[in-house]
C-alpha cells in the first residue's frame, strides 16, 4: 500500500467540445478548448513549476514561476493564465525561463524561515518541491532583510493552525474558500510586500471569523502555513486508502491518510463524484469519537436495566440474547421480536438485519431509522414517479437555471452539496448565476449570504407546506404555465385533469391559502411563475417537508410541479430529497421498511417473496410487520417483547420520548448494537460493541442514489465488524449464515434485486462508484432517473388536500417549535460529540423572536422552560429575528436537552413518520433544568455502571 | 386523555383520500391499510368493527370495511424461519 497521489492539473477541466491541438515541448497534445497551457502540459506529461495554481480553482497568476514560451509571441506569459489556441508551439525549459524562475524562488526563500527538517510539511510541501524543481542552490539576497518570520502563530481552530510566517501569500486558501466552499471568510490584507492572509477582521482569529472549518484551505495551502494540527502531532502519512464518510448524505468520498494503523488525516478525493475533492468539518475533522474512550469494546449483559452492566465474552453475550429471543417467541409468539436497522451502517449490514429478522424471527418486524425521517419520500415518490429516490446526480446542479429549496438547509445539513449549490447560485463571469428560491419558516443561511440572495423567501408557519404547494401548483395551472407536451406525452392524463381541476379551485389560490400561510399572495405568484418559466428549474428538500403529519402528501405535491412544468428526465432539473443520515438511501434500498424487500417490491407479492424463500430456505410473511411508533405501541400492550436496535439511537432521536421509554421499559429483550452506550441503552439488557466505518468493508448509497465503497483502514477495536456481528447473532439463534466478505453479501443483493443487478466490487473498484438502477439496460448506472419514461410508466398526478395538523397553537400553547440541525454537529451528537466540534455548539439553544421574548421577559442566554402538551424541558434562548414571530427553534444534538420530550407523536398519514417540525409550545423564563432533566441524568449514571469481567485465571 | 390512536391513523388516511375521486376513496383506504399496517393493528381495528365502537371513525374508514383484509392464520402458521430448520 502507499499513498494516492492525485495529479493537480493546475487548472479546472474545460468543459468546451471543440478540441485545439498544439505542441508542447514538441510533443503534440489535444485538449479541449479553453484548457490552460499548464494542464495541457500536464496531459503532456510535462509538469511546469507553479505555486499559485492548482485545479480546484481558478487560476490567478500571481507567482510567475509557470511562466513558459510561445513561438512567435512576445515575453514569458503564465501557462496558468494563457488559454492554448490551434497550432501553438510552447517551450517551458529554456535558459530566460529557468533564470525568471530561480530569480521568483530566491525571493519566496530568503522570506521564509529554513526550518525544514523540523517542519510539519517535511516532505509534503510545494515550495520545497519546486525549489527543487527549479534548482535553487544559493540565496543572494540573505536572510537578513526585512521578512515576515516570528509572526504569532494562530492556534484557535481545534483541527488546523494558521504560521504566518510561512505564508507565501499566493491567496490560494482566500480563493478555496470563495469558489470551493463559498464562505468568503479570508482576506488578503495590505499591498505587495506587507500583504498577509487574515481570517475576518482584524480582530479576529480562524475561530471567532465566519471561518466553518470546511478545511478547503489548509488542503490548498503548498506551504505549512495551514496545516493539520495532526499532521504536526503525528507526522507524514505513508499510505492511503479511498473512502467515504460515514456522516451526511451527501456521501463525500476521502483518502484515509494512514500511519500504521493511525489515522493522520481524512483529505477528500477529487475523483469523488458527489464532492469533487471538497469536505465539511465533520468528515473532514471530525473523526475523535472513533477512538474516544467512551467507546465501549466488550460486549456486556445484565438480567435487568436497573442493574450495572456485567461485561462477559462474546459467546456469553450472544447466547444470552439468543436465548431471550427464543423464550420470547416460545412465550408470546413469533411476531414479539423485532429489529431496528442503522441509515449509519452499510447496505451490507442492514441487509443482513432485515435478513435476520425475515428469515431468522420468521417475522417481518424490521424498520429503520429512516421511519422518522425519510419515509414519506418512499411512499411520495414512489406513488408518482414509481421509485423512491432523488432523480438527479449532485452535478445536475450545475445545470440548473432555477433552483427551489424547501425544508431544508443544505449549508448546515448537507454542506458541501450546499457548497457546489452556491457555487452555481453565484455564476461566474459571462453566466450569471441561478435564481433561487427558499421555502422555510426560518431565515437559513442560503436566503443571505455573500454574494447570494433569494431571489423569493417564502417565511411560511409551520405545517403549511401543503397550502403552500397547492397555491404554487394553482398559479401554475391558472395561468396557462403546464408544460402540455411533457404531461401529453409522459403522464397519465386522467390523473391530470383530475388534479388540474381540483388545485385550479379558488380555495387553493394564494389569495385564499396565504391566511393560512402567512405569506402573501404576490410572493407565491411571482415564486410559481419563477419556476415554471425560469428554464432548468430543479426541487431541493430536506425534513421540513417530511416530518410533518402531511408529510407524504407535500412529497407529493412537489413531484406534481416538476411533472407540470416539465422539470423531470434530464440534467438541471428534478426531484431530490436530501437524505439526513449517509445512507438513508441505502437502508431504504435494502428492504428495511417492514413492507417491503429489497429494491421497494411490496411483501406481498408472491414472485418477489419467492425469490427469497428459495434462496433462504424458508416461507416468508405475506403481511408488513410492525413500524417503529407501532412496535412501541405494541410494547406497551405487551404483545412485543424482544428488539435488536442496530446503531440507532431511538430513546434520543424518536419523537415523545416519554411514549418510547414507556416501551423500552416493558420490553424483556433489547439489544443494542452501537459504538457508546447510548440513550437507548439505559433500558437494555445486552450490549453488542459496534465498529466504526473505518473499521469495516461495505458500501454507503448516498441522495443520488450513487453506491461508495467503504473500505476498511484500521481493525476493529472491539474486533469484529458490525455485519459479522449481526452474522454471529444470526447464528447463534441457528441460522445458517456464513459470508466470509461483504462482498458476498452485495452479490446476494445483485441476485435478488433487479435495480443492483450488475452491481459488484470490482465494478466499484474500477468506476469509483455507480449509481443505481443499475443493470442490463443501465451496464454502468443512471445519473438522471425518468429520462424517457418513469419508473412506473406514466408519471402519476395525485390531488394534495391541505389537512391543517391537530397540533394546534392556542391560549395555552401559543408558539410553534420547529427543529433542524447545524453543520458542527451531526444528528443526535453521539459522534461530533465526542470530537472538537463542541467548541462550535456546545448546547442546544432555543431561537426566539425579539418580540416573542420581551413579551415574555426572556433575555439572550437566559434559561427558558419550554413546555408542550406532551411535556417539558429547560432551555437558553437565544433572541434573533431568524425565525418570524409566533415560531421558536431549536437543534436536537444534546441529550440533556431532550427536545423530544416536548415533541408529540403525531404522525404522517401514510408513513407515521413523525412530526417533529410542528409542536406548538409556551415557554416562560425559569431558573435551570427541569426535574425530568435531572432524574433523567440520574437514570442515565445509573444506567450506564459497568461491572469489569473477572481477570481470567 | 389517551387519544385512541388507532382510530385516530385510520381517520388520517381516510382525510386523505378524501379528495380522491369518487369510487376511489373507501378503496384507497383499504388498500393503505392492507399494505402497510401489520395484523395486529388490523385486528384492533376489526375488533372495533365487529363490536361496533365505530364512533369517532370517519365514514371512509367504516365504508372501506369490507375491503380491509382480516388477518388470517396467526404467524405460526404462515412462516417458516431458519430456527426452525436448526431445531429439527
Ligand atoms: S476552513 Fe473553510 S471556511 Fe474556514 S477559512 Fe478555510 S476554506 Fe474558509
Ligand atoms: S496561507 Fe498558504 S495558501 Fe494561503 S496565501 Fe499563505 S501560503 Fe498561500
Ligand atoms: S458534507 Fe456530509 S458526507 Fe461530506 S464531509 Fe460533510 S458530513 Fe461528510
Ligand atoms: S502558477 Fe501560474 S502564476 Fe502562479
Amino acid at each position: 500500500m502507499s499513498l494516492i497521489h492525485e495529479i493537480d492539473y493546475g487548472t479546472p477541466a474545460s468543459k468546451a467540445e471543440k478540441d485545439v491541438t498544439l505542441s508542447i515541448d514538441g510533443r503534440a497534445v489535444t485538449v479541449p478548448e479553453g484548457t490552460s497551457l499548464m494542464r495541457a502540459a500536464m496531459e503532456a506529461g510535462v509538469q511546469v513549476p507553479k505555486l499559485c495554481a492548482t485545479d480546484m480553482m481558478d487560476a490567478f497568476g500571481s507567482c510567475r514561476l509557470c511562466v513558459v514560451e510561445v513561438e512567435g509571441r512576445n515575453g514569458t506569459p503564465a501557462s496558468c493564465t494563457t488559454p492554448v489556441a490551434e497550432g501553438m508551439k510552447v517551450s517551458t525549459q529554456t535558459d530566460r525561463l529557468k533564470a525568471i524562475r530561480k530569480g521568483v524562488m530566491e525571493l519566496y526563500i530568503s522570506d521564509h524561515p529554513l526550518d525544514c527538517l523540523t517542519c510539519a510539511a517535511n516532505g509534503d510541501c510545494e515550495l520545497q518541491d519546486m525549489a527543487g524543481a527549479v534548482g535553487l542552490r544559493e540565496v543572494r539576497y540573505g536572510y537578513d532583510g526585512e521578512n515576515h518570520l516570528g509572526k504569532a502563530k494562530d492556534v484557535s481552530n481545534p483541527y488546523f493552525q494558521f504560521d504566518p510566517s510561512k505564508c507565501i501569500v499566493c491567496s490560494r486558501c482566500v480563493r478555496a474558500c470563495n469558489e470551493v466552499q463559498g464562505t468568503f471568510a479570508l482576506t488578503v490584507s495590505g499591498r505587495g510586500f506587507d500583504s498577509i492572509i487574515s481570517a475576518g477582521t482584524q480582530f479576529d482569529d480562524f475561530l471567532s471569523s465566519e471561518c466553518v472549518s470546511c478545511g478547503a484551505c489548509v488542503q490548498a495551502c503548498p506551504t505549512a502555513t495551514l496545516e493539520e494540527k495532526s499532521v504536526i502531532a503525528i507526522g507524514t502519512p505513508e499510505h492511503s486508502l479511498v473512502t467515504t464518510c460515514a456522516y451526511c448524505g451527501v456521501g463525500c468520498s476521502f483518502k484515509a491518510e494512514m500511519r500504521g494503523e493511525e489515522l493522520v488525516r481524512m483529505v477528500p478525493y477529487k475523483d469523488g463524484k458527489a464532492n469533487r475533492g471538497h469536505s465539511c468539518v465533520k468528515g473532514r475533522f471530525a473523526l475523535g469519537y472513533a477512538t474516544h474512550k467512551d467507546r465501549i469494546l466488550n460486549p456486556m449483559i445484565r438480567d435487568h436495566y436497573s442493574q450495572p452492566w456485567k461485561e462477559v465474552s462474546w459467546d456469553e453475550a450472544l447466547s444470552f440474547a439468543a436465548g431471550k429471543i427464543k423464550d420470547i417467541q416460545a412465550k408470546y409468539g413469533r411476531g414479539a421480536v423485532g429489529g431496528i436497522s442503522s441509515s449509519r451502517c452499510t447496505n451490507e449490514e442492514v441487509f443482513l438485519v432485515q435478513k435476520l429478522v425475515r428469515a431468522g424471527f420468521g417475522n417481518n418486524n424490521i424498520d429503520t431509522c429512516a421511519r422518522v425521517c425519510h419515509s414519506p419520500t418512499g411512499y411520495g415518490l414512489n406513488s408518482t414517479f414509481g421509485t423512491s429516490a432523488g432523480t438527479q446526480d449532485f452535478d445536475s446542479v450545475e445545470h440548473s437555471d432555477v433552483i427551489l429549496v424547501i425544508g431544508a438547509n443544505p449549508t448546515d445539513g448537507h454542506p458541501v452539496f450546499g457548497s457546489r449549490m452556491k457555487k452555481r447560485l453565484r455564476g461566474k463571469p459571462g453566466q450569471p448565476g441561478a435564481k433561487l428560491i427558499v421555502i422555510d419558516p426560518r431565515r437559513i443561511d442560503l436566503v443571505k449570504t455573500p454574494h447570494i440572495k433569494a431571489d423569493h423567501h417564502l417565511a411560511l408557519k409551520p405545517g403549511t407546506n401543503v397550502a403552500m404547494l397547492t397555491a404554487l401548483a394553482h398559479v401554475i395551472v391558472t395561468e396557462g404555465l403546464i408544460d402540455e407536451r411533457f404531461v401529453r406525452e409522459r403522464c397519465e392524463l386522467d390523473e391530470f385533469q383530475e388534479w388540474a381541476a381540483f388545485v385550479a379551485e379558488e380555495r387553493h389560490s394564494p389569495e385564499a391559502t396565504a391566511a393560512i400561510t402567512g405569506v402573501p399572495a404576490d410572493e407565491v405568484r411571482n415564486a410559481a411563475r419563477l419556476y415554471a418559466t425560469g428554464g432548468n428549474a430543479a426541487i431541493y428538500y430536506g425534513l421540513g417537508v417530511t416530518e410533518h403529519s402531511q408529510g407524504s402528501t407535500a412529497v407529493i405535491g412537489i413531484a406534481n410541479l416538476a411533472m407540470a412544468t416539465g422539470n423531470i428526465g434530464r440534467e438541471g432539473v428534478g426531484v431530490n430529497p436530501l437524505r439526513g443520515q449517509n445512507n438513508v438511501q441505502g437502508s431504504c434500498d435494502m428492504g428495511s421498511f417492514p413492507h417491503e424487500l429489497p429494491g421497494y417490491r411490496h411483501i406481498s407479492i408472491d414472485a418477489v417473496r419467492e425469490s427469497f424463500e428459495e434462496l433462504w430456505g424458508v416461507k416468508l410473511d405475506n403481511e408488513p410487520g410492525l413500524r417503529i411508533p407501532n412496535m412501541f405501541d405494541a410494547a406497551v400492550e405487551g404483545t412485543f417483547k424482544g428488539l435488536y436496535c442496530q446503531g440507532e439511537d431511538i430513546l434520543q432521536s424518536d419523537p415523545d420520548t416519554k411514549h418510547v421509554s414507556a416501551g423500552l421499559e416493558a420490553l424483556e429483550l433489547l439489544i443494542v448494537h452501537d459504538l457508546f452506550l447510548n440513550e437507548t441503552a439505559n433500558y437494555a439488557n445486552v450490549f453488542l460493541p459496534g465498529s466504526s466505518f473505518l473499521e469495516k468493508n461495505g458500501t454507503f448509497t448516498n441522495a443520488e442514489r450513487r453506491i461508495n465503497r467503504v473500505r476498511k483502514v484500521m481493525s476493529p477495536k472491539n474486533g469484529y465488524e458490525d455485519w459479522q456481528v449481526t452474522q454471529m447473532l444470526a447464528q447463534a439463534i441457528g441460522m445458517d449464515m456464513t459470508y466470509a466478505d461483504p462482498s458476498e453479501i452485495m452479490a446476494e443483493i445483485a441476485a435478488t434485486t433487479p435495480s443492483f443487478a450488475n452491481v459488484t466490487y470490482d465494478l466499484l473498484d474500477e468506476k469509483g462508484s455507480v449509481q443505481w438502477p443499475c443493470n442490463e439496460t443501465h451496464p454502468e448506472g443512471s445519473p438522471v432517473m425518468h429520462v424517457g419514461e418513469f419508473m412506473r410508466g406514466r408519471g402519476k398526478f395525485i390531488v394534495t388536500e391541505y389537512v391543517a395538523t391537530d397540533e394546534r397553537t392556542g391560549p395555552r400553547f401559543p408558539l410553534l417549535l420547529t427543529t433542524g440541525r447545524i453543520l458542527s454537529q451531526y444528528n443526535v451528537g453521539a459522534q461530533t460529540r465526542r470530537t472538537e466540534n463542541v467548541v462550535w455548539h456546545d448546547q442546544d439553544l432555543l431561537e426566539i423572536h425579539p418580540h416573542d421574548a420581551e413579551q415574555r421577559g426572556v433575555r439572550n442566554g437566559d434559561w427558558v422552560k419550554l413546555q408542550s402538551r406532551a411535556g417539558e424541558t429547560s432551555i437558553k434562548a437565544k433572541i434573533t429575528d431568524r425565525v418570524a414571530p409566533g415560531v421558536v427553534y431549536t437543534t436536537f444534538h444534546h441529550p440533556m436537552t431532550q427536545a423530544n420530550v416536548i415533541t408529540t407523536d403525531f404522525s404522517d398519514w401514510a408513513t407515521n413518520c413523525p412530526e417533529y417540525k410542528v409542536t406548538a409550545v409556551q415557554i416562560s423564563p425559569s431558573n435551570g433544568p427541569t426535574e425530568w432533566q435531572e432524574d433523567y441524568r440520574e437514570l442515565t449514571m445509573e444506567s450506564r455502571r459497568i461491572v469489569p469481567s473477572e481477570a481470567a485465571e | 386523555m389517551e387519544r385512541d390512536k388507532l382510530v385516530y391513523m385510520a381517520n388520517q388516511i381516510a382525510k386523505f383520500f378524501e379528495s380522491s375521486p369518487e369510487g376511489a376513496r373507501s378503496q384507497g383506504v383499504a388498500d393503505h391499510i392492507n399494505k402497510f399496517w401489520e395484523p395486529r393493528m388490523r385486528t384492533q381495528l376489526f375488533e372495533r368493527f365487529d363490536e361496533g365502537r365505530t364512533e369517532g371513525m370517519h365514514p371512509l374508514v367504516i365504508e372501506a370495511q369490507p375491503e380491509i383484509r382480516r388477518p388470517a392464520a396467526p404467524l405460526e402458521a404462515r412462516t417458516t424461519s431458519q430456527q426452525d430448520a436448526s431445531a429439527s
